[in-house]
């Protein structure tokens, strides 16, 4: 343990709560409202199960581009770097393609509870994966000069847990939203 | 550069050290005693725009029936009093405090990661300056810093030239100095588990570093909730989302719910780094060691955990379920036993010991007893009926100011007098101090023990006026009169801040004969803290020093204490 790592380690603890306090929202009104959009007509489980696969199978990439990088292989661990970055990146195509479908059918925001609370916590999840793919690529970056070395920067460890998080984060509403809160 | 690091180690005060000089050195600073200067600069000066804040108010309801204010003003007025006190000017005072000596107490070069402390002040001091910005479009917060939903929404919060940026200037702002807030927590955490001197167990880490670290975890854990519900409200309020909307089935309690899950932890953010001061205060200036070092450290980390699970019983009188209230008011009531043991703990310590009534120790004292009545005050209020009769009277006002007050500025106090030489390297004015301390005691018991007596009379909170009803025009009087006094006190601490920077006495490494290793160094330290970290096989490494230094003959003097 070091205090980089550490400190991603309480960061995790305190994105969290956040998280979790979001998930209640949705599932008190989800219980609660008494109208509104009917979550089973507009969302498709499978095709969201698909991308889901893409950002599951990018902590694996992510954990090989560690060991690979012990490995004193350069190329194998930006390889895999790379490989999460494509997997994040397919997640949040998948996810913008469900945003247009849902939103063409009339699902916003300002509609009601189902909109207001569906795009607050995937949206927020969204971001949390877009800043991953920022801190990735700066991490690429870093390894086109650095080479395997990048996989041993503290930094990196520190991305590597913050991309498990986002991912187990993803679990958890992947379930509450579309495995549980089906009606 | 060998005579610069030489000068500035002989820097007798804090304006001759070289590398402090120029407005760039603080601007472009990472380094955590240049940081916690301007914590403490920072926030004392909203601590005197939310005194100013105060003194409108209590002279506007110095009479029954007072127009002074419109109503909307007066709003205005309380609400961003009440925010600019708990975020803008104690809790950054005491996120100061923790960042200026944490590291020293522990014997650290600086913090983990001194950028990040950093740009944890800026963003606390854009998101203060963006908050009062709200003044200058015409709106501001005026639902209490509470923010009741769906006070908040924009149908509620327009005003007649539909200007509603208030609120929003409010959330901004406290994002800012929340995420700021946040970054402090981690930094400390991280500071306290990697940077101690080898030789620190845990069991040897001073009271007050450990009190910021169970500080840190409660801004870790409990500020992402305000944050949470923050956002929701932003996305309410230009999204047209409906979180807090009842139109189309919103529950504005959740905003209640989640605010409380961070206020009331918030509560304790901002009394626990002031039991950390008192905890070095009261020992030194009664030259015993501390009792129960254990005890304050195990209490400390209870109170953490309890103030986790007691957010509901600021929610009393929204009529939830008679399990809910029972749970809530006996876990409110639980907090009670470790703050009590924490109480006798500073007795205990000052029973039997030679007190030296300095200005710090004085402050330590009457915090002890102002904080007990606060405390009282507060477990009767963990009754259900006591809360449902009382709830939104001046009795909340006078209990929270008296644990916020009367406690957390009075510590504030007490580490002002106490530290102020090693930050600056002069003493504070004694003479000064011992009168602003009357002053402060006299001027605050007299406003807020009194308004006990106005919130038992029914006299609600919040309220621009009141009718003139039989004791409240009294009441009132004596409390506006009695504000006055507290505020010259107040005025009086920053006069003596002022001069005693040019004009006070010289303070040596060690003027009040303290043993923590902040006192080890120089006053002012060097901007690398310490030459050589003394050896630490007790909670008083500094002494050990001195007995070693002065040979066998003075172990004897001090034999028999656990120190």
């Amino acid at each position: 343990m070091n205090k980089v790592r550490f400190g991603m380690l309480l960061f995790v603890a305190s994105e969290s709560v956040f998280f979790i306090l979001l998930m209640i929202a949705y599932m008190v009104y989800h219980v609660s409202s008494p109208s509104g959009a009917d979550a089973s007509r507009y969302l498709d489980v499978t095709r969201t199960a698909v991308f889901s696969a893409a950002l599951f199978a990018s902590s694996f990439t992510i954990w090989q581009a560690g060991i690979k990088s012990r490995t004193g292989s350069p190329r194998a661990t930006l390889a895999w770097i790379a490989a999460t970055i494509v997997l994040g990146t397919a997640f949040l195509v998948g996810e913008g393609t469900e945003y247009t479908d849902i939103i063409s059918k009339g699902i916003t925001v300002n509609r009601d509870l189902f909109g207001t609370t569906f795009f607050t916590l995937t949206g927020f999840h969204g971001l949390h994966v877009f800043v991953g793919l920022v801190l990735l690529s700066s991490l690429f970056g870093i390894g086109l000069k650095r080479g395997a070395g990048v996989g041993r920067l503290p930094a990196f460890e520190s991305v590597t847990i913050y991309w498990h998080f986002v991912d187990t984060v993803w679990i958890f509403i992947f379930t509450i939203v579309y495995l549980w809160a089906l009606r | 550069m060998n005579n610069e690091t030489s000068a500035s180690k002989t820097a007798e005060s804090i304006l001759d050290v070289l590398e402090y000089k120029g407005l760039l050195s603080w601007i472009s600073s990472v380094d955590h005693k240049q940081i916690g200067i301007m914590y403490f600069v920072t926030s004392l000066l909203f601590l005197l725009v939310g005194v100013s804040e105060a003194m409108v108010m209590r002279t506007q309801l110095i009479k029954p029936n007072n127009h002074l204010l419109s109503p909307v003003t007066y709003n205005q007025v309380f609400s961003m009093h009440g925010t600019t006190m708990v975020f803008l000017a104690v809790m950054p005072l005491l996120i100061g405090f923790m960042i200026y000596f944490v590291p020293l107490m522990i014997g650290a070069r600086d913090m983990a990661f001194p950028r990040m402390n950093a740009l944890g002040y800026w963003l606390y001091l854009m998101g203060g300056l963006l908050l009062y910005f709200s003044f200058f479009t015409g709106d501001t917060l005026h639902m209490g810093w509470s923010a009741y939903a769906p006070l908040t929404e924009t149908n509620y919060s327009m005003n007649k030239y539909m200007i509603g940026t208030g609120v929003d200037y409010w959330i901004i702002g406290i994002l800012l100095t929340g995420a700021g807030s946040i970054m402090s927590s981690i930094n400390i955490l991280a500071t306290v588990a990697f940077l101690r001197t080898p030789d620190m167990k845990l069991n040897l880490v001073p009271l007050f570093v450990w009190m910021s670290a169970a500080n840190a975890v409660l801004i870790l854990l409990a500020v992402p909730a305000l944050n949470v519900a923050l956002v929701m409200l932003f996305i309410d309020r230009h999204l047209h989302g409906f979180f807090f909307n009842p139109v189309a089935g919103g529950e504005p309690l959740l905003w209640e719910h989640y605010f409380w899950f961070f206020g009331h932890p918030e509560v304790y953010i901002l009394i626990l780094p002031g039991f950390g001061i008192i905890s070095e205060v009261i020992p030194v200036f009664s030259q015993k060691p501390i009792f129960g070092y254990a005890f304050l450290a195990v209490a400390t980390i209870a109170i953490a955990f309890l103030s986790f699970g007691v957010w509901a019983h600021h929610m009393f009188a929204t009529g939830m379920d008679r399990t809910v209230y029972y749970v809530f008011a006996l876990a409110s009531m639980l907090i009670a036993i470790p703050t009590g043991v924490k109480i006798f703990n500073w007795i205990a310590t000052m029973w039997g010991g030679s007190i030296k009534f300095e200005t710090a120790m004085m402050f330590a004292v009457a915090f002890i007893m102002q904080f007990t009545i606060g405390g009282l005050s507060g477990v009767a209020f963990a009754t259900v009926p006591i809360d449902w009769a009382l709830t939104h009277t001046y009795f909340v006002v006078a209990h929270f100011h008296y644990t916020l007050l009367g406690g957390t500025l009075f510590t504030v106090m007490a580490g002002f007098y106490y530290w102020y030489p090693k930050i600056t390297g002069r003493m504070l004015s004694e003479m000064l101090g011992k009168i602003q301390f009357w002053l402060m005691v006299i001027g605050f018991n007299g406003t807020f023990f009194i308004l006990f007596f106005a919130g038992l009379e029914g006299m609600p909170r919040r309220v621009y006026t009141y009718r003139n009803l039989p004791y409240l025009a009294n009441i009132n009087l004596i409390s506006s009169l009695s504000a006055y006094v507290l505020a010259l006190g107040i005025l009086l601490f920053f006069i003596n801040l002022v001069v005693s920077l040019k004009k006070g006495k010289l303070a040596g490494d060690n003027p009040w004969d303290g043993w923590t290793l902040e006192w080890a160094t120089t006053s002012p330290p060097p901007p690398h803290n310490f030459d050589r970290i003394p050896p630490v096989r007790s909670l008083r490494p500094l002494l050990d020093l001195k007995r070693e230094r002065a040979g066998a003959g003075a172990l004897d003097f001090y034999e028999g204490e656990n120190g």
